[in-house]
């Protein structure tokens, strides 16, 4: 019970430690892309500058505009930083830890349905954009909203289709068992390359990112659903959208890169290993959050109709096709049109990998 | 009709090939140029800390001059304030009194000399118009405040001062004829 609130306090603060110094990570990238140095101020290398905007976020007045929605216009931004904070709850960060004797999970709950429950707080996560779109009173906001909320329920059903197609090559929901079964560098990414790129692209539509940020362009929304929005309220929407951004790029490393398993980890054993791994799963995701913002900074936004176009027409149809696909050649490979059946239906998985895994990884590339 | 240039392009709508429009190619190829650009130097000039050179045309914040003696160049002739197409200096013009000479180069001096820098455009229409060498545009910049009143340059701020003179001599097209030496 100790070792689980120590773990959960650790994670909590160890999560907004690190959206605090994305916001910094996000200027400098930005800055280096474009030839320039960046916020090099506060501290040196500018290493003080989120504190600084955190202070100033604090001092500034807490406004509610009068036509708002008071109530709903407090709990937008709250259910925002609840569900972006709720996530990184079911990610195994690491192998297990030995300590005084007793082996230590790293990873807050091991949820059966861990993916499942992921995508079900994503969900909710509109409402926190929604509700404080809405909330303000203001067009400019009700439009961002209803982007936001339009953008993420048309991507979350390719994402799903994808997450969908690994979860049946692994056969299971659980995230660290989905984790566990890319053993060393049998990682998900190479058998299925499109679905990762699928869920890649939906992850960063999830996320508001550019170059799917039409929920808050500056540019014609004026800064979208917190466009009515100040102060810490608004710090929050700012800071749940990069505690998002770090638990999608910790899931994606995750699902599609192996976790914290990588190639020659049965050099090492117990705590060295976790601690190696934890690491490792740390350096996937800070890569994944640079790719992020390497992106943003490169493409220009999406039109609204291209959004819908390359959401419904072409990641959707894509994702289902490679979904069957793969279910076809799991089929082929566990014996279902050779004639003989298998004798049940769960243990086809385990059957695959011990027995042919080269032959699958082959089959499912010639397919694509 | 005939092209005037030879840069004319034929704008085309035409449909995309399969391989542009799954775009992936031309992100992948997006990505690599900015990527070339993370490593290349950057061209920032931290600025309080180090000042871009200027070009010696740069028309800054004025001058009143002083001649070699220390007395003030300027006779309050009102040119300056005739040629400001921005009406943004005023000045009051009084008689120098005995014992001033060695203040004032001339019988008649400014007692008031004023610049809104707010009015400024720093078109150097003044320079120009000065009959007596007494305004020039330097290469110093005028710094912001907070308050408007503070952008009203009087003669404290504008006459140099006798010990620290402010170098004009680099500066470039002040309408000046070229002085005989």
């Amino acid at each position: 019970m100790l070792e689980k609130i120590i773990l959960i306090v650790a994670l909590f603060s160890v999560t907004l430690l690190i959206a605090t110094y994305l916001t910094l990570a996000e200027r400098k990238v930005a800055a280096w892309l474009q030839d320039r140095i960046g916020p090099d101020r506060a501290g040196p290398w500018g290493l003080l500058q989120p504190l600084a905007d955190a202070g100033k976020m604090f001092f500034k007045e807490d406004f509610i505009p009068t036509n708002a929605d008071k109530w709903l216009f407090i709990i937008g931004p709250g259910i925002a930083m609840f569900t972006a904070l709720l996530t990184g709850s079911v990610i195994p960060w690491g192998p297990d830890l030995e300590v005084f004797g007793t082996t230590v999970e790293l990873q807050v709950a091991n949820v059966d349905v861990g993916i499942l429950f992921i995508m079900g707080i994503v969900s909710i996560g509109v409402y926190g954009i929604m509700i404080g779109g809405w909330a303000s009173n203001n067009k400019f906001s009700l439009f961002g909203a209803i982007r936001a909320s339009s953008q993420m329920i048309s991507y979350e059903l390719a994402m799903g289709i994808s997450i969908i197609t690994i979860v049946m090559m692994s056969g299971s929901l659980n995230l660290r068992d989905i984790v566990e079964d890319q053993h060393g560098f049998n990682w998900y990414v190479w058998k299925q390359p499109l679905c990762f790129i699928v869920f890649f692209v939906c992850a960063m539509a999830e996320c508001n990112r550019a170059p799917f940020d039409l929920p808050e362009c500056e540019s014609e929304l004026i800064g979208g659903y917190h466009t009515e929005y100040g102060s810490m309220k608004l710090g929050f929407y700012l800071f749940a959208e990069y505690i998002n951004m770090f638990i999608s790029c910790a899931v994606i490393s995750a699902v599609f890169f192996g976790g914290y398993n990588f190639p020659g980890m049965d050099n090492f054993s117990g705590n060295t290993l976790a601690v190696l791994g934890t690491l490792v799963f740390f350096g996937k995701t800070f890569f994944f959050i640079f790719v992020f913002m390497w992106i943003r900074w490169t493409l220009p936004r999406f039109r609204y109709d291209q959004l819908m176009h390359l959401g419904w027409k072409k990641l959707i149809p894509i994702a289902l096709v490679n979904m069957l696909v793969t279910g076809v050649v799991i089929a082929a490979l566990s014996g279902w049109f050779s004639g003989e059946k298998p004798k049940t239906a769960e243990p086809m998985q385990t059957k695959v990998k011990t027995e042919q895994p080269d032959k699958r990884l082959s089959m499912n590339t010639n397919t694509h | 009709m005939e092209s005037l240039s030879n840069r004319k392009k034929v704008v085309s709508d035409k449909k995309m090939t399969f391989w542009e429009s799954i775009y992936l190619p031309a992100v992948l190829g997006g990505m690599w140029i900015t990527f070339k650009h993370l490593f290349r130097k950057h061209n920032v000039t931290k600025y309080p800390e180090e000042t871009r050179e200027f070009a010696p045309v740069y028309r800054g914040q004025h001058v009143l001059k002083r001649d070699e003696e220390g007395r003030e160049n300027c006779t309050a002739c009102g040119l300056c304030a005739v040629a400001c197409p921005a009406e943004a200096i005023t000045m009051v013009a009084d008689e120098r009194k005995k014992g001033e000479e060695h203040l004032y180069r001339e019988e008649k001096y400014a007692s008031m000399y004023e610049i809104n820098m707010l009015r400024c455009i720093f078109c150097g229409l003044c320079e120009e118009a000065c009959p007596k060498e007494a305004i020039f545009l330097t290469d110093r910049i005028v710094p912001t405040y907070f308050e408007r009143d503070n952008f009203i340059y009087g003669k404290d701020k504008l006459v140099e001062k006798v010990d620290e003179r402010i170098d004009i001599s680099k500066r470039q097209l002040t309408g000046k004829r070229p002085q005989k030496s």
